[in-house]
Formats: structure tokens, C-alpha cells, sequence
């Protein structure tokens, strides 16, 4: 059993490197990497589901895949992107850099942290397993009914695509619940709230979210999958139900989810931008009230998409007002970063380039999101690639820019490798052009009037031109993605040695070796300062080795056990057959059982 | 002895900048928070599916029994009430079952001279809480044998009957049924699993004296749980068996 505390004396600490110790491993670095290999995987096959839905696209009147497979492929694509890539590869850098920004040894609970990350990939591999059966979830990202009832779907995909959203909802709240605590107990001493690195304050916002928005969701889903498994009638209006409570409660939790998406992005750019541009962060402060109040704002505008729906005009006119106020923030954030540049000693490396790339494809996102505020406008771009255009500016040049620019920053912490920067240039580069040859034309594509979601058009539109710039655009990135893996396998054998510090930044996690010792800190650090390594006011200096025995939890393997048990959960109710249910359920009660009182110590 | 393990209960070293909150009780809130979230919208659709529709609602009384489940929900109050009692011993370092306490004279009123410990009041809660279950699933199988399903109404049935009369109105006898299936059968997971992780506490940890009045981090922490599912339970009484 692996499940000692064990008092280790610090320089034999290792965590071995066997199957086994990666299945029942409790630390949250090697949890991050866990999840950020999990979720590229995860990052490819959407990629790949991108890729044949724009060459389907590339001309009109195209039949490279039927109508059907369409269906699966926009559903399973934007399902992949949000739940299954951009979340995580967050999750991976809440992981690895968190605990180490805040100076603690691990998160609050190692155990539910690894059971997150197991219910993930479980759920990621349920909803994945629907391609096999032919049967891959079809009613779009957001899963509208009638379209998903019973009646209009009655086969196994929307089964698929609501069971395995609700897995993935488990391991977000139970990460989320153990972020939350980590952030505000775990901090080390002198490390107060308003010194915090912006990337954990946006955390934090980004961990209240989940918290608060996936329940709603978890409601909404719950409820569809009694009405097709059980009859109910929550969604049927002909038995009294109410088809418009599912966008109600969907948006509710959609609206949160997107700054879920951005905000650990932004907080990205936020430690990227002052190390890059040799100076703090401008209106620090500025910045975390900012993030805190997107936060908050973010909850009072998820009908702005339902204008179409016809809600009346104080209702449009109450969410076009929030929505454009939430504008606010947002901007507030734009200006800080362009301030913190200003007058600086600005480095364009690789890590830098993304978070400007992501500012500048930011600003395009915002604006057209702006314009999807104004009730009127709206209702011409609805349903048309223009919104299409406007959430990849948002996500890809947004999101994943900021992850890209994160990937790069910490990598030589991580791995203790530098990347290689000309690899890294061509690939931001290539992404660059890729992404705006991409996401562009589909501005023009919308207002010219061709709807999403539609496997094909015909030649009458005059549009085939402007596709097909936006498929070689999508091939492009597809291209810089390849030179990534490439430059990440070459790094792992030719890449420069980092050492603690390689881009003299100045938050914690800097202040320890790359990759950091199992127990991060060897001893816990004294913190007198906002930005640790630039200040005047010096730290205590940590030492190489530990000058006391540290205690190092064992691995354990019941959150492994217990999340498996939820997996069979979901197989039986795909199965309808309640002796699987009944039997992933004692798995379940068995696992938290042990769990709950094997020896077991942070 | 009483202080030999004074150490675990102290807050983390520095008090500052933690919360000075220990671990499972911050979280333990944080996730009460989620809750708060999860019934919320729940009761939220309730009260959008059921003020939303143009149609009737079934009156309150004449298809669930309100006597029955007023005395369910007394039953909850009071094991409620038990857990205080629980936490308020094992503050007090009480960890024994029934005893009597030697400084009261014992007379015929039992209250005075009768002390029960921790091991008492944790299997009176657990107690409260499974009969509660057992009543709600006596409720479900009285509803469905008469006809009350989470699909609506059936025909033919003592309840069915009701709809022909028109005492029950028709249009909204599905939603009635989904909205009342899903909302109470939530509340009693909720409580079933409380009653589960309670039996878990009692026999690992209760039952060997395991808390002290230095450390009784479960029992505070199952309790927050326990006071939130009865609150809980008071606003779905009022909404949907009361109104
Ligand atoms: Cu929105």
C-alpha cells in the first residue's frame, strides 16, 4: 500500500515514475501534467473535427461528409474545445502553478484533486466513445430542446452528450471546491489576498464560477435526461412544461462559462505582459477588481442570447444594457496591459507574442460582441457565421492564445527546458495568420446571410471564395499546431537548461528549482512583498535543501477506484439498466469509504 | 490527557493570511455554496413552470398528504436539533452514550438526571434522518400505486379519477408530477446521503471515541451539511406541498 505518510528526508524525495505512481499520484504538479497532456489530446481531436467541418465547407455543394456527420461533428467540436480542452489546459495551469504562486506544497485536498482529474477523463472518454457506437452527440454545443427530446432524438447521441456533461460538471465543481480553499487557506504567511499574482486572483473568480454556474447547468441537464429517460415533462410544453426554461437555464450557466474560459487567459496575460516588458503590472488592483466584477456582471446577461426569441423590449433592452456595461471591465483590463507595455523594455519572445496576439485578436472578439449587445443588430447576425466569427475571436484568439502564451512561459519550470524560440515564432506566426485567414471572412460569410450549422450551401450565395479562404486559414493553424509537437519533442532533447529563473520574472514560482522538488518549497516561504523577485525589500532566500525532514503524502488509489465507480454510474444509465447504475454506485460508496479513512496527511 | 492533543485543533500556524477557517469547514461551505446554486435553480424552474403556465395547478392536500409530511418535517427539525445537541456534547467533551449526571438530583423528571453523550445524539440524528427517508419512500409508493408518476397521471387510478372530475386539472398533472419526483427526490438523496456519510462518522470514528472535545472537525463540518438539507427541506414543504 502506498498510502503511508511517510517522513522523507528531502533529497531522496521522488515520486518514482512507474504506471502505478502516475495512477495514484496526489501531487498537483504531476496532477497538472495530467491533465494538460489529457487535454491536448482532447485539443487535437477538436482540432481534427475543425478540420474536416472546413473542408466540407472549403466549396459549395460539397459531400465530403453527409448532413448527419455534420451534426456530430459541430456538436462533438465546440463540446471538445470548451469542455474538454480549454477548461482543462486551465485546469492543467491551476495545477501546476497555483500552489507554487501562493507557496504551498500542494492544493488543500490532493485526493479530490486527483479525482478531478480522473472524472475528466473519464467523462472525456465517455463522451468520446459515442464516435465508436456511431452515435456521437448531434443536437449542437448547447443542446436545445425539442431538437434533443426524446421525440426529435430518440437515439443514443443526446444520452451521450447529457450523461457526459454531467461527469464533467462533477470533476469542474470538485476541482473547483479544492481551489477555492487552496487559494484562501493554503497561502503562505505574509502572502495576503492583495498580494496575490493576478493568475491566481483569476483563479479564484474563474473557481466561484464554477462553483456557482455549474450546478444551474447541472439542473438543466438533469432535467432534460428525466424527460427522455422517465417521462417527465419539464420540456414539453404539450403536458405543461416550458421549452424556453432550457435557454434560460443553459445561458445561465453559458454566460459564466465563457469568463470561465477567458478570465484564466487573461490572468495568463497578466504575469506574461510585466515580465516581458521589464515592469509591474499597471493598477494591479485595477486589474483584480476588474476581474472580480466581470465576474459578477457576467451572471445578469444570458438572455442577450435569446434575443431572438422574442422576450419583449424591456427584457432585450435590460440584457442589451448589461451587456454592454460588462464592456467596462473589460476595456479597464485592455488599457492596463497596453499601460504596462508602455515605457517598457519590451522583449518580443515567444511567450510574449501570444499574449499580445491575444490582446489584439481580444479586442476584435469584444468588438463584435458588442455589437451582438445592440438587441436590433442582433437579430440579423443571429444563427449566422457571424456569431461563428465573433466566439472564435473570443476563444481561439483569445483562450487559447493566452494558454499558448502560458505553455511557453512555464514550460521551462515545468519540464526545466527552455522552448525553442524559433519553433516558436513560426508557430505563432503561422497560427497568427492562420486564425485571422480563418475567423475573418466569417464576418462577411455571416452578414452576407449564410447560417451556421448547415452542412452546405450552394454556389447561388457567391460564397465559395470567402470559405475557402477560411478553410486554409483553419489548415494553417492546424499547421503551427504541428510545429508546436514538434518544437515540444525537440525541446525535450536539445532545449536549453532553464535554472530557477530563466525569464527574471518575479512572482514564486521562481524563486524554486525547474521542475520544483516533490515538496515545491524547502521550507515555507516568508513573503514581504507583492512581486517576490523584483522588490527591494529581499525575501528570505530559499535554500537548495531542505534543513528539516518533510512530510510527503503516499499516493492513494481510491480516487481512481471512486471515479471509476462514476464512470460505470454513467455506462449503466446509458445502458438503462439500473443493476449497472446499482453496481457503479457500491463501486462509489466503497471508494469514498476507504478514502475517507485511509491514513492519509497533507 | 486534556491537553495531550491540543495541537490539532489550533488554527494553521500563521493565522494570518489564511481564513483561520481549518480546510473541511471552509470547504464544506464552498460547497454548501454550489448547493445553494443547485436548489436554487431547481425551485427557480419550479416557480417558473408553475406561475409560467396559463393553466391551473392542482390544489394543495388532495393529492399529497400534508398531515404525513408535516410530521416528516418535524422529524427533520428534530434531528436537526440532535446535531446541535451532538456538536454542543462533544464540545463539552462528552463521547459516552447515556449516563447520569451525578451533579443533579435524580428525580422523576428522566431530562434533568439523564446525560446523553456524543455516541447518543449522532445515532439520534442518524435516527431522525433514515425515518425520514423511510416515510418519503412509504409517501412515494402510497403516490405511485395511485396513480401519481413523474410522467403525469395515470388513468383509472384513485388519482385519475380525481383528474376526471376535474379536481385535478388535467393540463398541469404532468409537470405536477416531474416537478414534484425531481424536487423532493433530490431533497431525499441529499438526506440518504447524509445518513450514509453519518453511519460512516458513527461507526469509524463515534463509536471509538475518535473526537474529543479538541477535535471534532467531522461532526462540525457533517453538521453544517445536515442544518443546510433541513433548511433546505422547510422552503420545498412551503412551495410545493403547502402553496
Ligand atoms: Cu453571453
Amino acid at each position: 500500500m502506498a498510502t503511508a505518510v511517510a517522513e522523507v528526508k528531502a533529497e531522496k524525495a521522488s515520486l518514482g515514475s512507474t504506471l502505478w505512481s502516475w495512477l495514484t499520484t496526489t501531487d498537483h504538479k504531476r496532477i497538472g501534467i495530467l491533465y494538460g497532456v489529457t487535454a491536448f489530446v482532447f485539443f487535437l481531436i477538436g482540432g481534427l473535427e475543425a478540420l474536416i467541418i472546413r473542408a466540407q465547407l472549403a466549396h459549395s455543394g460539397n459531400d465530403l461528409v453527409s448532413a448527419e456527420t455534420f451534426n456530430q461533428l459541430f456538436t462533438m467540436h465546440g463540446t471538445t474545445m470548451i469542455f474538454l480542452a480549454v477548461m482543462p489546459l486551465s485546469a492543467a495551469f491551476f495545477n501546476y502553478i497555483v500552489p507554487l504562486q501562493i507557496g504551498a506544497r500542494d492544493v488543500a485536498f490532493p485526493r479530490l484533486n486527483a479525482f478531478s482529474y480522473w472524472v475528466f477523463l473519464f467523462g472525456g472518454l465517455l463522451l468520446n466513445a459515442s464516435f465508436l457506437f456511431g452515435a456521437a452527440p448531434d443536437g449542437g454545443w448547447f443542446g436545445y430542446p425539442n431538437l434533443t427530446s426524446k421525440q426529435y432524438s430518440p437515439g443514443l447521441n443526446i444520452d451521450f452528450w447529457v450523461i457526459g456533461l454531467q461527469v464533467l460538471g462533477i470533476a469542474s465543481l470538485a476541482a473547483g471546491f479544492n481551489f477555492v480553499v487552496t487559494i484562501i487557506n493554503l497561502r503562505a504567511p505574509g502572502m495576503r489576498m492583495m498580494r496575490l499574482p493576478v493568475f491566481t486572483w483569476m483563479t479564484l473568480v474563474t473557481q466561484f464560477l464554477v462553483i456557482t454556474a455549474f450546478p444551474v447547468i447541472t439542473v438543466a441537464l438533469v432535467f432534460l435526461m428525466f424527460d427522455r429517460f422517465f417521462g417527465t415533462t419539464f420540456y414539453s410544453t404539450a403536458a405543461g412544461g416550458d421549452l424556453l426554461l432550457w435557454q434560460h437555464l443553459f445561458w445561465l450557466f453559458g454566460h459564466p462559462e465563457v469568463y470561465i474560459l477567458i478570465l484564466p487567459a487573461m490572468g495568463i496575460v497578466s504575469e506574461v505582459l510585466p515580465t516581458f516588458s521589464r515592469k509591474p503590472l499597471f493598477g494591479y488592483a485595477v486589474v483584480v477588481y476588474s476581474g472580480l466584477l466581470i465576474g459578477v456582471m457576467g451572471w445578469g446577461v444570458w438572455a442577450h442570447h435569446m434575443f431572438a426569441v422574442g422576450m419583449g423590449p424591456i427584457a432585450d433592452s435590460v440584457f442589451s444594457a448589461t451587456t454592454m456595461l460588462i464592456a467596462i471591465p473589460t476595456g479597464v483590463k485592455i488599457f492596463n496591459w497596453l499601460a504596462t507595455m508602455w515605457g517598457g523594455q519590451v522583449q518580443f519572445r515567444t511567450p510574449m507574442l501570444f499574449a499580445l496576439g491575444f490582446i489584439a485578436m481580444f479586442i476584435i472578439g469584444g468588438l463584435s460582441g458588442v455589437m451582438h449587445s445592440s438587441a436590433a443588430a442582433d437579430l440579423q447576425q443571429t444563427d449566422t457565421y457571424f456569431v461563428v466569427a465573433h466566439i472564435h475571436y473570443v476563444l481561439f484568439g483569445g483562450a487559447i492564445q493566452g494558454i499558448f502564451a502560458g505553455i511557453y512561459y512555464w514550460w521551462p519550470k515545468i519540464t526545466g527546458r527552455l522552448m525553442n524560440e524559433k519553433l516558436g515564432k513560426w508557430h505563432f506566426w503561422l497560427s497568427f495568420i492562420g486564425m485571422n485567414l480563418a475567423f475573418f471572412p466569417m464576418h462577411f460569410i455571416g452578414l452576407l446571410g449564410m447560417p451556421r450549422r448547415i452542412y452546405t450551401y450552394s454556389p447561388e450565395l457567391g460564397l465559395d471564395t470567402l470559405n475557402l479562404v477560411s478553410t486554409v486559414g483553419a489548415f494553417l493553424i492546424g499547421i503551427s499546431v504541428l510545429i508546436f509537437i514538434y518544437n515540444v519533442w525537440w525541446t525535450r532533447r536539445h532545449g536549453e537548461v532553464a535554472g530557477n529563473d530563466p525569464w527574471r520574472a518575479a512572482t514564486l514560482e521562481w524563486t524554486i528549482p525547474s521542475p520544483p522538488p516533490p515538496y515545491n518549497f524547502s521550507v515555507i516561504p516568508e513573503v514581504v512583498s507583492r512581486l517576490p523577485r523584483w522588490s527591494v525589500t529581499q525575501m528570505k532566500a530559499i535554500p537548495e535543501v531542505p534543513p528539516e525532514p518533510i512530510h510527503l503524502p503516499g499516493g492513494s488509489y481510491w480516487p481512481v477506484v471512486t471515479a471509476f465507480g462514476i464512470l460505470v454510474m454513467a455506462a449503466g444509465a446509458l445502458l438503462h439498466s439500473l443493476w449497472v447504475v446499482l453496481l457503479g454506485g457500491a463501486v462509489l460508496v466503497v471508494g469514498i469509504y476507504a478514502w475517507a479513512f485511509e491514513p492519509f496527511e497533507v | 490527557m486534556a491537553h495531550a492533543h491540543a495541537a490539532v485543533m489550533q488554527p494553521p500556524a500563521a493565522a494570518e493570511p489564511g481564513s483561520g477557517v481549518y480546510n473541511e469547514k471552509l470547504g464544506m461551505w464552498i460547497f454548501l455554496g454550489s448547493e445553494v446554486m443547485f436548489f436554487t435553480a431547481l425551485i427557480g424552474s419550479y416557480i417558473i413552470l408553475r406561475f409560467g403556465t396559463p393553466h391551473p395547478w392542482a390544489p394543495p392536500g388532495v393529492i399529497l398528504n400534508i398531515p404525513v409530511t408535516a410530521f416528516n418535517t418535524f422529524l427533520l427539525i428534530c434531528s436537526s436539533v440532535f446535531m446541535v445537541k451532538a456538536y454542543a456534547a462533544i464540545a463539552d467533551g462528552k463521547k459516552h452514550f447515556l449516563r447520569t449526571d451525578p451533579s443533579v438530583p435524580h428525580d422523576w423528571r428522566l431530562w434533568r438526571w439523564v446525560d446523553g453523550g456524543l455516541k447518543f445524539w449522532f445515532l439520534m440524528t442518524i435516527l431522525g434522518g433514515a425515518t425520514f427517508v423511510g416515510i418519503q419512500v412509504y409517501e412515494y409508493i402510497h403516490l405511485a400505486h395511485n396513480g401519481f408518476l413523474p410522467s403525469g397521471i395515470k388513468e383509472g387510478t384513485h388519482f385519475g379519477e380525481l383528474v376526471a372530475q376535474g379536481i385535478v386539472p388535467a393540463a398541469t398533472a404532468g409537470i405536477y408530477g416531474s416537478t414534484f419526483y425531481t424536487m423532493t427526490g433530490f431533497h431525499g438523496f441529499h438526506v440518504t446521503c447524509g445518513v450514509v456519510s453519518m453511519l460512516y462518522l458513527f461507526f469509524k470514528k463515534v463509536l471509538p471515541e475518535k473526537y474529543s472535545e479538541h477535535d471534532y472537525r467531522g461532526v462540525e463540518t457533517i453538521g453544517l451539511y445536515w442544518h443546510f438539507v433541513d433548511l433546505v427541506w422547510i422552503i420545498l414543504f412551503t412551495i410545493v406541498y403547502l402553496i
